[in-house]
């Protein structure tokens, strides 16, 4: 379990083992608790006899916080690649491109290492090299472009963007 | 193959063969894969699904897999139950929308989800306690598909998902118990307790809360990052022995105390599944369960494990309105489980699907 291994929960002695960052007034907090205290922090303030299944928790995590809260000027960052922002990813958990993990990179990290106690991958390597990132993802970023010139009727555009998509896919050997 | 000769066949993992089979149904592994030049699904546009889509099959077929794809998109909604009943996809997949499939392997080993949550799910299943074996399997096939496709992958995240919570490995390492002893003396809490401390999950047989479907429980990381994918697959071969050793104690707990009561309720429930003229999911489920335990505790020794494992599948509603070629309601449908039920235990024989 990493670095978090001895971490105590902040209302008992047990040791923590669940780690949440709400957002309160536009700001990260980070709770450390134990398990019983986990539940008790993440209950909806009323009615909620039942401690939340385990998704929710783990929604919860992903999402971290309340539903309503004010947006964050990290909320409002927006992925030039794919247009999401940091805010839809978190109501919806889910990321919009690869690239999103190098553009919300600040915020994901502490969000990783929450989730997996880990921040660095150790395992199984594509056996090709893998391209580099912006190569990656010019080819999302070309789509889109050819997108938009074609619903703004801009045609050269359309055609200089389609002929460097080519390009870029022959270079692929696709 | 098509969807129809499926439903005369079942899936190699219910056969109740390989190590531990009296308790591990299966063993599973899914790899959650992206291309790296499309946006993730949930932001992909139908053609940049269906673009998504053509690159993976041609993929498949330039790596000469013997897989047969299903175009969940075109499927009625019963043929996408039927799927997921079948452990082949995902409810996610099955709701999902646009450009989107399945490829499956033979014997069902291998199913291959296209435009999920990710772009690609590999899944490979055994029957058994058989990790290795999967790990090996899906390793090569993942190699075999990759020589076609460019992964979005970074040195540092290892393999991009959609999902913050898959990042890394991408991998998902679950082992499929039945633990009825444990459910029936109450210890399945306990259980589920020390499984959460290190930071296991426990589902379902259909991926479902904590709520168990036939006493069947599948355990497995929750963890991708940081962590390789043989020291994952080690938490769950460390652990599920354990598991299954107090499943065993429990069950000898049983048979020592309980004997008589035991065999009454296996016998009885042996007894309602062979004669019953209607009968609800619920109920087959749980009497399903009984008879299990009883035949692997040899209260019952003229009926095969595979028959009753194929059962806990081919007792589910879409199965039923598959076979019998119509749409039926509730009733209809208890009805037509009971009339399969008996023919498939009528004098306790196995009785092969017609």
């Amino acid at each position: 379990m990493g670095s978090n291994k001895k971490m105590k929960c902040q209302k008992c002695s047990k040791p923590a083992t669940f780690h949440i960052t709400d957002i309160e007034r536009g700001k990260p907090r980070e709770y450390h608790f134990c398990e019983e205290h986990a539940h008790q922090h993440l209950r909806p303030p009323e009615g909620g006899q039942d401690a939340p299944p385990i998704s929710d928790l783990a929604k919860k995590l992903i999402v971290g916080g309340a539903a309503a809260r004010e947006p964050t000027s990290a909320d409002k960052q927006v992925c030039p690649i794919c247009q999401i922002s940091f805010l839809e990813f978190r109501n919806s958990g889910r990321l919009g491109c690869p690239y999103d993990y190098e553009i919300f990179r600040d915020e994901l990290m502490p969000l990783l290492e929450n989730i997996h106690d880990e921040t660095r991958h150790s395992g199984k390597v594509p056996r090709r090299a893998p391209r580099n990132t912006r190569q990656q993802t010019t080819l999302i970023q070309l789509r889109n472009d050819l997108k938009r010139a074609v619903a703004a009727e801009d045609y050269e555009t359309a055609a200089r963007v389609r002929d460097m998509i080519r390009s870029i896919e022959q270079e692929q050997g696709r | 193959m098509n969807l129809d000769e499926l439903t005369r066949s079942s899936g190699e993992w219910l056969r109740g063969t390989g190590p531990e089979s009296d308790i591990v149904m299966c063993s599973r592994i899914r790899l959650a894969r992206n291309l790296a030049e499309f946006p993730f699904t949930n932001r992909a546009s139908r053609t940049e699904k269906s673009e998504i889509e053509s690159s993976i099959r041609s993929a498949m077929q330039r790596a000469n897999l013997e897989l047969v794809y299903f175009d969940v998109n075109a499927l009625p909604p019963l043929d996408r139950q039927f799927l997921v009943e079948r452990q082949l996809i995902s409810r996610e997949l099955a709701a999902g929308e646009g450009p989107r499939g399945v490829a499956v392997g033979p014997l069902e080993n291998i199913a291959i989800m296209v435009n999920e949550e990710d772009h690609l799910r590999i899944q490979v299943m055994l029957s058994g306690m058989a990790l290795h074996d999967v790990w090996e399997r899906i390793n090569r096939l993942d190699d075999q598909l990759e020589e076609h496709l460019a992964y979005a992958f970074s040195t540092q995240l290892g393999y991009l998902t959609a999902c913050p919570t898959n990042v890394g490995t991408g991998i998902r390492v679950g082992v499929m118990l039945h633990l009825p002893a444990l459910a029936q003396t109450k210890q399945m809490e306990k259980v589920f307790r020390a499984l959460q401390k290190i930071n296991l999950a426990v589902r379902g047989l259909y991926g479902e809360g904590t709520q168990a479907f036939g006493d069947f429980y599948q355990i497995s990381n929750q963890q991708t990052l940081g962590k390789s994918e043989p020291e994952l697959i080690r938490i769950l071969t460390d652990v599920v022995p354990q598991v299954i050793q107090y499943e065993r104690t429990a069950r000898q707990a049983l048979m020592n105390e309980k004997r008589q009561h035991l065999h009454d309720q296996v016998s009885r429930a042996y007894g309602v599944l062979k004669t019953a003229h209607t009968i609800s999911s619920e109920e087959t489920m749980l009497l399903l369960s009984s008879v299990r335990l009883g035949i692997n505790l040899g209260l019952i020794d003229d009926l095969e494990i595979a028959t009753i494992n194929e059962l806990f599948i081919q007792t589910q509603p879409a199965y039923l309105q598959k076979i019998q070629g119509s749409e039926l309601g509730v009733e209809e449908r208890n009805v037509a489980r009971a009339s399969y039920l008996r023919s498939r235990l009528s004098n306790g024989r196995h009785v092969e699907p017609d």
